[in-house]
């Protein structure tokens, strides 16, 4: 859900992708947006699952401020993906928990 | 450890306005920001500003930061970028994270810039991916151009509900509602015209109930309140959304103020409680001043004209201004501070920042 025409912003101008992948299937990105974009432009809105009831979260604050929306990025868990930009091959797995790997 | 003469922590409206004066007097001034563009909450208001007839009015909010940051590098203000700052110890020392490690810079005088952050609202359900600060779906439509849903559902009639709102309409989502807790709209009337204007019905006296979906929202439910702002039974009524944006209000990010030890006080105008500080925007520790948000939630422009006032100050204490053009430069800033808060919503704030002032004044002279 991108909004290609906006009244007073204009038409987009960006034209560069790169690929990501979401639990390893790619996902086509707009060059230098952040994460949190790149998964709500494709109706992703579950980023992590909380460690005790594992009740699903999202993008909350979309500033870096809350943590709601951390996610595991190239492996590492707890990167907050509202202000992280996208880069080419990039692996954003859903967070469980820590994210250590426990279920 | 890097020494300079002032650092700026936050690099939003009021960091880089005060950036910017420092740097004009010939100041040497480091603006850190852990964001890795600079500019605050100023990108994501695509609205024309009004306001101060002198400059802003009729200029769009990402048009005025655009303007900020170029000034800031044609003076020549360092501004490091992705610099999370933690902490302010001994002697002015300030701490922040860059690429995983610590640095340390010592400055001769501190500018907390830090902004605000929006609050939150409980309700059942209301930890569903789908329920948001309106500022996070504002940063979604107007900065990374992303519809964080199709159907909303707004709660809060303050400006940023009301703009959020109309602003979502115009990237193409549905707004359908907005829901108010108390008897009337709280934010302009222009604004709230262009939402009815738009169709979205105003639902005052109401609340959230609840929010209802399986992982992620997908209907909500909401309820009128009598005015005891207590839930009337019978009076619930379903609508289906995919999003519930909050937009009740923002606190001042004041941590760090907190930890090291600036004096409070608490005035529900500005956000709650908010460093005590006088006419120069210094707070009760010498050679540390407030400015923009943190030292009261308003709006962008005061949060630059704050910010131009504390580094005029600053540079004065360091010898860089006389008095005397310090006292004009202060008072140009002031007299567009009064314009600013003027009128039937400014006038609240004016009083307002007269009390935190007089109780900073209080202090120092027991
Ligand atoms: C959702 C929302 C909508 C708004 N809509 C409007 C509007 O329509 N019109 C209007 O006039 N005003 C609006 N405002 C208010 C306006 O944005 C603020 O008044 C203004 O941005 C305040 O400027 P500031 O410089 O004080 O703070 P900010 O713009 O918030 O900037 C603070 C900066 O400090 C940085 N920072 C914070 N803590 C640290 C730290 N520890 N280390 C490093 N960096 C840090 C942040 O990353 C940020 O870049 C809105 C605010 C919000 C939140
Ligand atoms: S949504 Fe709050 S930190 Fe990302």
């Amino acid at each position: 859900m991108r909004v290609v025409n906006h009244p007073i912003l204009g038409e987009e101008e960006r034209k560069e992708y790169v690929t990501i992948y979401y639990n390893g299937k790619p996902l086509n990105a707009m060059a230098g947006e952040t994460i949190a974009a790149t998964l709500m432009s494709a109706g992703i809105r579950k980023f992590r699952k909380t460690p005790k009831y594992k009740r699903d979260r999202g993008v909350y604050c979309g500033i870096g401020r809350c943590t709601d929306c951390v996610m595991v990025v190239n492996g590492k868990p707890n990167v907050r993906t509202c202000v992280t930009p996208v880069e080419e091959g990039m692996s954003v797995e859903t967070q469980i928990g820590y994210g250590k790997g426990e279920e | 450890m890097k020494e300079t003469q002032v650092v700026i922590v936050g690099g939003g409206p009021a960091g880089l306005a005060a950036g910017i004066e420092i740097a004009k007097s010939g100041g040497q001034v480091t603006v850190l920001d852990e964001n890795k563009k600079p500019g605050g909450q100023l990108f994501k208001q695509i609205h024309k500003f009004f306001g101060s007839r002198e400059h802003l009015a009729g200029t769009r909010g990402y048009e005025i930061g655009t303007k900020l940051l170029e000034e800031t590098k044609e003076l020549g203000v360092d501004v490091i970028l992705d610099a999370p700052v933690y902490g302010i110890f001994e002697g002015k020392t300030v701490v922040y994270s860059k690429d995983g490690k610590q640095h340390q810079i010592k400055g001769d005088k501190i500018i907390l810039a830090t902004g605000a952050t929006e609050n939150t609202l409980a309700f059942p359900g209301s930890d569903l991916p789908g329920v948001m600060g309106a500022g996070a779906a504002q940063t979604m439509i107007n900065v990374n151009r992303v519809l964080p849903g199709k159907k909303v559902l707004m709660v809060g009639s303050g400006n940023v509900g009301l703009i959020v709102s109309y602003q979502l309409m115009q990237a193409g989502a549905d707004v359908v509602g907005l829901v108010e807790a108390a008897p009337n709209v709280s934010g302009y009337g222009v604004h709230a015209s262009k939402i009815s204007r738009g169709g979205v019905p105003i639902y005052t006296s109401h609340t959230v109930k609840r929010a209802m979906g399986d992982g992620e929202v997908s209907k909500v439910e909401i309820c009128e309140l009598d005015e005891r702002f207590q839930m009337i039974e019978g009076t619930e009524k379903i609508l289906d959304v995919d999003t519930i944006c909050i937009a009740v209000g923002l606190s001042p990010m004041s941590e760090i103020a907190w930890t090291i030890g600036c004096d409070f006080t608490f005035i529900p105008t500005f956000g709650g409680h908010v460093p005590k500080h006088n006419e120069n925007m210094e707070s009760t520790i010498s050679g540390i001043y407030v400015s923009g948000d943190i030292s009261g939630v308003e709006e962008a422009s005061s949060a630059m004209e704050e910010g131009r006032l504390a580094g005029i100050a600053a540079s004065e204490s360091l010898g860089l201004y006389s008095e005397e053009k310090a006292k004009e430069l202060k008072g140009q800033v002031w007299n567009r501070l009064n314009t600013l808060r003027d009128g039937e919503f400014g006038e609240k704030r004016k009083q307002s920042k007269n009390v935190q002032i007089s109780r900073y004044m209080e202090d120092a002279n027991e």
